[in-house]
């Protein structure tokens, strides 16, 4: 059975995120890496998280992960599957798993972004599906 | 410096309500600080210190020291959610060794079921300047689809079973039959909490704890106060805390603060986990006191399924008897928040004051867990080791 469409909150966008959001309209999922010692991060920051350094840059990910862990909130009034997802690039994001069996979910899964909606024609937000 | 038998708990009070539909939250503070001042035979003009979290109203702490008419020297409003009110003992044990203050006391009331909070079950947001907001609150994460995904993780990784879990509630179930006060005192089954519906896959509504009105105190001072009271003396003897976090994307459920805090608590107190007669440790879910037990050392990682099964929690049955009020997961979860009641209840058991259906024998030494915010992506852990003396 595929997922009925829940409503997505549109996400709050601030100076320090507006480029995320501007790629994501745009279709593309960015993260953001430290020049300085070199590792990527998420959530995004203007200050690296490992390091602390302020030379951090937007980099596009490939959209490619797997899924780190799951779980399908089944009390909601439309049920949705809340994940972690590695991506190929190295960190591991929250997202929904869409479009697609929900009862076929599983750890390890590959799965690809694809952007959906939000609410109030809030920038688009990125989920992913099984590659 | 060193807090170990520098303060002791004098008093503690757990509020008997479960519902507070004929009290203010600034009344329910005030109610579990008398309690707990009566507790140890201390009046409210004793109190120079005061310790309370983000479940005080108004401006908190100024507003429930207004409220009460305290007169005071230190003031500690630490938020580390659910877990704030162990690290405030710690806290207090460190300002009262420091001679900042002579009686601590510590408050935690709120009343999320008279408010009709969807309290486990809607998507949690923080406010939009939450650094973090934009990229989790679109995804609808709840208090328990998180507590759920650490399960799932638990579970594919180390083959931890729902039956493995259910054993934590039905001890708790044990213990809250024998507590006039608990919210829920059935006894149930392994089979019954399997059977309950799913909240969020892994995770049965029995696997989740109550919500409850209420709250709670506790009063820490100095040994000769506490020595001249003449109540049983406990003292504090270790105490650590610890943030656990995303750690920039590198997320790893398997693991929570405890791993951190535990270690620094029995380094400072002595003692080693084999030492420990008696646990309350933080159950917002199941899933919680079995990650946590492993991460105190009281099981290696991955094996936490194995210690909890059987019965091994139950008191006067298994060999680690855990949270003999029935914890979060039957007796009370007061504001959402779990830290305090778990220090109570180990203080009772030092005393000799659990109930005698579960009171655990020669309990010298008891260790007391609080986990708050985010299990294992953003969350305080805060590990307290008490003695009687």
């Amino acid at each position: 059975m595929a997922a009925r469409e829940r409503s997505i909150p549109a996400p709050p966008v601030n100076p320090e995120t507006q480029a995320f959001w501007d790629a994501a309209t745009q279709g593309t999922l960015l993260v953001k890496r430290c020049t300085a010692c070199g590792e990527p991060h998420w959530y995004p920051r203007a200050l690296c998280p490992f390091c602390g350094s302020d030379r951090t840059e937007w980099t596009p990910a490939s959209g490619r992960g797997t899924i780190y862990s799951y779980s399908v909130f089944r009390r909601a009034p439309i049920p949705y599957a809340i994940a972690y997802v590695t991506l190929a690039e190295g960190p591991t994001m929250m997202t929904n798993i869409v479009d697609c069996d929900l009862d076929a979910i599983r750890i390890g899964q590959a799965v690809q972004v694809r952007f959906k909606p939000t609410e109030d024609g809030g920038p688009p937000v990125p989920m992913f599906s099984p590659a | 410096m060193t807090i170990k038998g520098k303060a002791y708990i004098a008093g503690v009070f757990e509020h008997p309500t479960r519902k507070a539909d004929t009290q203010s939250l600034a009344q329910l503070h005030a109610e579990s600080a008398r309690g707990a001042l009566q507790d140890a035979g201390l009046s409210r003009a004793d109190v120079d210190g005061y310790f309370c979290a983000g479940d005080a109203p108004g401006l908190g702490g100024l507003s429930m020291a207004d409220y009460m008419g305290l007169t005071l020297r230190h003031i500690d409003t630490t938020e580390t959610g659910g877990s704030s009110y162990v690290i405030h003992v710690a806290h207090a044990a460190e300002a009262i060794a420091a001679g900042k203050c002579n009686v601590a006391l510590i408050t935690l009331a709120g009343r999320p079921r008279a408010e009709g909070m969807a309290t486990g079950t809607a998507p949690r947001s923080y406010g939009a300047a939450a650094p973090d907001v934009a990229f989790e609150y679109p995804f609808g994460p709840t208090v328990v689809n998180q507590y759920a995904m650490a399960a799932m993780r638990h579970m594919h990784q180390y083959g931890t079973t729902s039956a493995q879990l259910a054993w934590i509630k039905v001890a708790a179930s044990q213990h809250a039959q024998h507590n006039p006060q608990a919210l829920l005192r059935e006894v149930v089954t392994v089979e019954e909490v399997l059977d309950s519906p799913i909240i969020a896959d892994p995770l049965h509504r029995l696997d989740c704890c109550v919500i409850t009105d209420g709250g709670g105190a506790i009063v820490v001072t100095k040994p000769e106060i506490a020595r001249s009271l003449g109540r049983p003396p406990v003292t504090i003897l270790g105490a650590g805390e610890a943030v656990k976090h995303q750690m920039g994307g590198r997320i790893d459920l398997t693991y929570t603060g405890a791993r951190w805090s535990g270690p620094a608590a029995f380094a400072e107190a002595g003692v080693k986990p084999a030492d420990v007669k008696y646990v309350s440790i933080y159950d917002s879910f199941t899933i919680t006191v079995l990650i946590t037990l492993e991460d105190l050392g009281f099981a290696p990682k991955g094996q936490g399924g194995k210690l909890v099964s059987d019965g091994n929690l139950i008191a006067g049955v298994g060999k680690l008897p855990f949270n003999t009020d029935g914890g979060g997961l039957c007796n009370n979860h007061p504001a959402n928040r779990g830290g305090l009641t778990k220090v109570v209840e180990a203080v009772r058991q030092l005393r000799g004051e659990a109930h005698p259906k579960v009171q655990v024998k020669n309990c010298d030494i008891a260790l007391a867990h609080g986990t708050g915010g985010s299990l294992a992506t953003r969350h305080g852990s805060a590990t307290l080791i008490l003695k009687r003396e």
